[in-house]
């Protein structure tokens, strides 16, 4: 793959990790793992943690207590390297609108050390289906082009580990619907991707497993053959005491 | 991983092309500056006559009064779309990042100078041509202190609510041994009778003044982003 050397993630485990806000606890005594190919949802109302439990696992926050290894390592023993392979797609598209997408792309992947950038650009550009429009600046692109182009920001540097927050904001139902099929090849190709949703209809046959988050805390979906969202719901309903 | 100096330079050549395109930065800073010169040009300008010894707190006002107005600016773009959290995506130092947003400000505030000493001659009657490099050296360096801590500064304010009026608050305080450092120096060289001596000590001391603000920037930054 075209990209910078860096180590390789065949799992990813978070320990007891917690994360405060002041007094408020976002995340508490989270011990999950994640194994190369896994494609994981988060659900979980607004304010669950979701969002937070990403923001550590990318290494943007750092945890409160706990510890999170990637390849049996921590981020710490890996430095700044452990970013080469963790791509991040926030609520936030981490663009900039006075940019073309081409030169998005070229920036982020010169920062990343990709190399072969020409090739890997144009590639990204015909996969955001956005070639035609490689030349135009980013401020006039909808929101659903602007998705499109960021996940391929976040990809461009073969991330092992995907963290996906809200991917499917502003997709149309054919953006959406390729959105799925990357990340299905992407799971094929061994990437542990987390997606932070509420879509349950565009995650319903797509993941492989799915995480529950309520007032920090997490829990497997219950088990059954319903849809995610009737699972969703009934793990909700449990005891969480 | 792409070493510390590739990526600042990236960054910064990044910053520059953002710049380039918009022109935001450079147009509001330089008529700020400019509407500053001549403010303080109706005040102390009297029958074409400046009064003694204003020119050099005058350049020095507007540098720093404008260059605050660059710093908030920067960063913000930077907000916009959490772009800040893609930088600290990449695999690189965070000191890449500092040193970037760094060098894009000082070719930014250094352009505005260019512009700005001729405008403060003009009013002023300032010497500017008495020793060029000298002068040259003191408004470069100077530059170089006040922006190392304002880059810093700005960082850390980027996500507070009030961050204009705090940047100016936390900043001027710790940037005045800069200005006085560069006002005694430039001053120096626009007397009536020029002190080239202080004008050099001034600009050695200036040099001191960024070797620690810029060592203890680079040394705070990774912490102060990590959250």
């Amino acid at each position: 793959m075209a990209s910078s050397a860096g180590p390789d993630f065949d799992i990813v485990e978070t320990r007891d990790l917690s994360r405060f806000y002041g007094r408020r606890k976002a995340l508490a005594n989270v011990s999950l793992s994640f194994k190369a190919g896994e494609l994981v949802a988060l659900f979980g109302p607004n304010g669950a943690g979701k969002s937070t439990f990403l923001g550590v696992l990318s290494t943007l926050l750092r945890p409160s207590a706990g510890d999170v290894t990637y390849g049996g390592r921590t981020a710490q023993d890996l430095g700044d390297a452990a970013r080469t392979r963790i791509g991040l797609l926030g609520h936030e598209l981490f663009l900039y609108g006075d940019l073309t997408a081409r030169e998005n792309l070229e920036f982020f992947g010169r920062l990343h050390g990709v190399t072969d950038l020409d090739a890997r650009v144009g590639d990204a550009l015909a996969a955001a289906r956005l070639e035609a429009r490689g030349g135009d600046r980013v401020a006039s692109f909808s929101r659903g082009l602007r998705q499109r182009l960021a996940l391929e920001r976040a990809l461009l540097h073969a991330p092992r580990l995907l963290l996906l927050d809200e991917p499917f904001t502003g997709l149309d139902d054919e953006s959406a619907e390729l959105l799925v099929a990357r990340l299905r090849q992407l799971g094929g190709r061994g990437t542990i991707v987390l997606i932070a949703t509420h879509d349950f209809d565009s995650a319903d046959g797509l993941v492989t497993r799915g995480v529950c988050f309520r007032n920090g805390r997490t829990r497997d979906l219950a088990a059954g053959s319903g849809t995610l969202r009737a699972r969703y719901r009934a793990t909700l309903q449990e005891d969480w005491t | 991983m792409i070493g510390v100096f590739r990526a600042a330079w990236i960054i910064a050549r990044k910053d520059l092309l953002v710049e380039t395109r918009s022109r935001e930065l450079v147009y509001t800073t330089l008529f700020f500056a400019v509407s500053c010169v001549l403010v303080f040009a109706w005040a102390f300008v009297r029958e074409g006559k400046p009064i003694d010894n204003a020119s050099a707190g005058v350049l020095w006002v507007a540098i720093v009064f404008s260059g605050t107005l660059a710093l908030g600016r920067a960063f913000e773009r930077e907000r916009q779309s959490e772009t800040l959290r893609g930088l600290l995506m990449a695999p690189i130092e965070r000191a890449a990042v500092y040193l970037g947003k760094l060098f894009a400000l000082l070719v930014l505030m250094i352009l505005v100078e260019i512009v700005l000493v001729p405008i403060v001659a003009l009013f002023f009657h300032a010497p500017i041509g008495r020793a060029p490099w000298l002068l040259a050296g003191l408004l470069v360096v100077g530059t170089v202190g006040f922006a190392a801590v304002g880059t810093l500064f700005a960082a850390m304010l980027v996500r507070a609510q009030s961050r204009d009026v705090l940047l100016s608050i936390v900043l001027y305080p710790v940037t005045v041994p800069v200005v006085m450092t560069g006002v005694q120096g430039t001053a120096a060289i626009f007397a009536a009778e020029p002190d080239f001596g202080l004008a050099q000590t001034c600009l050695t001391l200036l040099i001191f003044f960024d070797a620690v603000f810029v060592t203890l920037a680079l040394w705070t930054f990774a912490p102060v982003m990590h959250e």
